[in-house]
């Protein structure tokens, strides 16, 4: 443990990436083979279930630092972290341990079958043993994820110089479901084992959003263009008579989609898919709204599956004919996948092809790009015909070309303390728009980003000076900011005292030529449902 | 109800018996002011009444102004209110300011810490019925590490830095802050290297303190001079072209508010060491008992929650509320702003 504190300490003591990769090669080179592979789960996201919920660890901190659980509450809502405030508010280290990360971890997933008695002892003693870093880390293992401004990528890369492994194949070792506790440093990083691979997903390729304008990619001819779908990235894998589906949070989903057994019959063995997983009611795609009806389900009723199905709309192949084809071009590929839609299509096959989009010029692109929302895309994708399939985010053969986002000016309403580097600055607002004659603001959407460090320690100043009630860490604010409000889709909500839900709702601008009468009504909102 | 010997009012806390005014934050005719930071010590009054050891400190900062100093504890009367300075341990000069009157005995802090830096004269506790004090950092989770730990850290850090070949460049607001980390940095490591607006304070207090000798940062200063040696900067000089000459190099801040690893993370610094000049939350508990007060109120930091656990405590605990710098964790680098 000391040393994995040590790391996180060090890690917290720059800003600069090429000391923090140092960092942890270093780490990955020194500590034991159990500690590596729950260094590598933990900073990939994958941490034991949860042993104690947070109410208890409020209240036991509080009992252990002797203070009421209030002031502990007032505490947590300041510091923006409870593992970070349980470290501050309990009382100095008594002692040390020189236990290792992977008894730590051993002892966290047994916890969570003990009586509570057991575990408020377990967390004292631990608690009163370590330093201020060690209890820090120790509780965010218990507590929640970790999140430290180390990304998985910076991970792979140091785990890469320490074990001269690639980084990219390290990237496709480390993807799908594998357990800490079970799995070896051997097994999961150093063999060769055909077998493991059998449900495994590659990593994803993400586009970045393209910066200026599209003519400045070049020749037209060399690129392509599709609609860009507002559903889930999956890839559908078909290997040895079983089918897997994943996320592109490397969730495997495939339960959740029982319509796609289909494929089995009809795709061969040794396939990859690349799509985008869409609703697709009463024959026609539907709203990311219907699709969140089938994500949270783990049992899916017939009822469901009849009102709302799901296809494939597949636009990579990654996997063909148990051949590994990522270093094809791109539009050899789509030769492929072409071929096999049209070979496959059926109507109980809920396969469909993302169609790609014939043009000359730039300027057809962008007439298509205006037809986006129609269609229910979300914009472009452009994607160079010689591109081969890349590892994470790369900047180059793939860009995103969304559609101009919608806009409205709202009021600021409320305002809470933010998290993590936000702690103790009001950065999460809440936006109203008229109602009732320009008589009331209603609330119509939360949002937290869009505006730059300075703005945002601006508002916070004045979110100090004119807080009209305090209700814990929200504080009610006079209306005085208008906003320019962005979003990318909008339907009608119950569940919204609004009566209608946004889509990622953003800050776009803070518009400070505006007075509050000069903002929207929630009329205008509505009139923007399609 | 019989006038209170403190009342705050919108020009500052005002003794209507001696018709003076502690710390007023806008002009008045009689001021009586407990150290010098710009939110405690203002531009436009008529009389100054200091310590001696805050004279010089304010004249540098607000020019001509008439201004009498005084000693620690010499009392002194005004229309028969009887008024004396006592060390609140802050920075140099800095006081509370004792009232009596009929009796009645009223205490306010300025700001404050117990911990002797080595610089300030260290705080004393003073007897009162009323206390008015700072709460700045009134949370449990502010717990301060003895400065000789910090100062070991930060010399450790200096250390390092030059064998890795960076120049350490040191934050610390540029009166107090930056004296007290002078101080204890070890001359023996380097050459000290100074911003412009603070060797213009430190030169002003040399003649109180012994520091350790510095180099002004100028337009002739090179780049070779600088490399791995040590710059103290106030924060404000952060993401300025003014740093470029230290290239390469690592940052840190010396503030309370490193506490948080959000703070550090949020200024884009790499690395935090926790020293501050005000009380930690058991340093604000124990100088409140220590006064034998029976009130107490609270001017300015976690007022709210401060104020209400005081009075789970037995304590008859309020909030004012008054200009001296809030609740904000932007404190220091804003304070810097009025100062430069």
């Amino acid at each position: 443990m000391k040393a994995f504190a040590n790391l996180i300490k060090t890690l917290d003591s720059t800003n600069k990436t090429t000391l923090k990769v140092e960092a942890l090669t270093e780490y990955f080179k020194e500590v034991p083979d159990k500690d590596k592979v729950w260094t590598i789960a933990i900073l990939s996201h994958r941490r034991p279930p949860r042993p104690v919920n947070t109410t208890l660890m409020r209240e036991w901190a509080s009992e252990l630092a002797n203070i009421p659980l209030w002031l502990f509450e007032e505490s947590y809502h300041i510091v923006g972290d409870l593992a970070e405030t349980i470290a501050l508010v309990i009382p100095p280290a008594e002692d040390s341990t020189e236990k290792s990360l992977n008894q730590f971890l051993e002892e966290i997933i047994d916890l969570k079958k003990r009586p509570e008695e057991e575990k408020k002892e377990y967390l004292f003693d631990n608690w009163l043993n370590l330093n201020y870093y060690e209890r820090f880390v120790f509780t965010k293992l218990i507590t929640g994820s970790f999140r430290i401004g180390v990304s998985q990528k910076l991970m792979t890369r140091a785990l890469s110089r320490a074990t001269e492994i690639d980084e990219d194949i390290l990237a496709y070792k480390l993807m799908g479901n594998w357990e800490p506790s079970k799995i070896t440093f051997n097994k999961l990083i150093l063999e060769e084992n055909k077998e493991d691979y059998l449900s495994k997903p590659y990593p994803f390729y993400l586009a970045y959003a393209i910066e200026g304008e599209p003519a400045e990619l070049g020749d037209v001819s060399q690129w392509s263009a599709e609609h860009k779908w507002d559903g889930i990235r999956s890839q559908v894998i078909i290997r040895n008579d079983e089918l897997f589906v994943w996320s592109r949070g490397e969730e495997l989903v495939t339960d959740k989609y029982p319509e796609f057994d289909a494929f089995l019959s009809v795709i061969p063995n040794g396939t990859v898919l690349d799509g985008e997983i869409l609703p697709f009611p009463e024959g026609e795609i539907g709203t990311f709204k219907d699709l969140q009806t089938r994500i949270g389900r783990k049992n899916v009723s017939k009822k469901l599956l009849e009102k709302t199905p799901v296809i494939l709309k597949a636009y990579d192949i990654l996997e063909w004919g148990g051949e590994d084809i990522r270093d094809m071009a791109f539009g050899k590929r789509r030769e492929i996948l072409e071929k096999l839609y049209h070979e496959v299509r059926a109507d109980d096959v809920p396969l469909h092809l993302s169609e790609t989009i014939q043009f000359d010029k730039w300027e057809e692109a962008a007439k298509e790009r205006e037809n986006s929302r129609e269609v229910k895309s979300e914009g472009l994708m452009l994607k160079r015909l010689d591109s081969p399939y890349l590892v994470g985010r790369k900047k180059g053969d793939w860009w995103k070309w969304k559609v101009d986002p919608l806009t409205i000016d709202a009021v600021l309403t409320y305002a809470m303390r933010g998290h993590g580097r936000r702690s103790n600055l009001f950065t999460d607002y809440t936006f109203g728009l008229w109602d009732k004659d320009r008589k009331e603001l209603v609330t119509f959407a939360k949002a937290y980003s869009g505006l730059t460090d300075k703005e945002f320690r601006q508002l916070d100043a004045w979110i100090k000076r004119n807080t009209l009630e305090r209700f814990g860490p929200v504080r009610s604010v006079t209306p005085h900011h208008v906003f320019e409000i962005a979003f990318e889709g909008i339907a009608e909500s119950g569940r919204h005292k609004s009566g209608v839900a946004t889509r990622f709702p953003r800050m776009l601008r803070w518009r400070t030529d505006k007075k509050i009468e000069d903002a929207n009504t929630l009329q205008d909102l509505k009139d923007l449902i399609p | 109800m019989r006038t209170p010997l403190l009342a705050f009012n919108d020009k500052g806390i005002y003794c209507a018996a001696a018709d003076v005014y502690l710390d007023p934050w806008k002009p008045v005719n009689k001021a009586i002011i407990s150290h010098g930071h710009a939110d405690h010590s203002r531009w436009g009054h008529k009389k100054y009444i200091t310590h001696h050891s805050n004279v010089p400190i304010i004249k540098h900062r607000l020019g001509d102004i008439e201004v009498s100093g005084r000693e620690w504890n010499e009392s002194f009367s005004i229309n028969g209110v009887k008024f004396s300075l006592h060390p609140a341990g802050h920075i140099i000069g800095s006081s509370q300011i004792r009232v009596e009157h009929k009796g009645e005995v009223w205490v306010f802090t300025g700001d404050y810490k117990t911990e002797d830096d080595g610089v300030a004269v260290p705080y004393e506790p003073v007897k009162c019925d009323t206390f008015i004090t700072e709460c700045t950092f009134g949370l449990p989770a502010f717990k301060w590490t003895p400065q000789a730990q910090v100062f070991e850290e930060i010399n450790n850090w200096w250390q390092q830095n030059r064998e890795d070949g960076r120049t350490s460049v040191l934050f610390g607001y540029s009166l107090g802050k930056a004296q007290r980390l002078l101080k204890h940095l070890d001359p023996s490591i380097g050459k000290i290297f100074t911003h412009g607006a603070i060797e213009n304070m430190t030169e002003v207090l040399r003649a109180q303190i012994d520091f350790p000798e510095t180099t002004r940062i100028t337009r002739e200063t090179s780049k070779d001079e600088i490399k791995g040696n040590i710059v103290l900067a106030p924060g404000s000089a952060h993401g300025t072209t003014w740093i470029r000459k230290m290239v390469p190099y690592v940052t840190a801040s010396a503030s309370g508010w490193m506490t948080f690893r959000g703070a550090r993370r949020r200024r884009a610094i790499d690395k935090g060491f926790v020293l501050s000049d005000h009380c930690d939350w058991q340093g604000l508990l124990s100088s409140i008992k220590e006064t034998g007060c029976e009130k107490v109120i609270c001017t300015h930091g976690y007022t709210d929650i401060f104020s209400r656990y005081l009075r789970e405590q037995g304590y008859d605990a309020r909030t004012e509320e008054t200009q001296y710098e809030g609740e904000t964790g932007q404190m220091e680098s804003e304070k810097e702003k009025d100062v430069e």
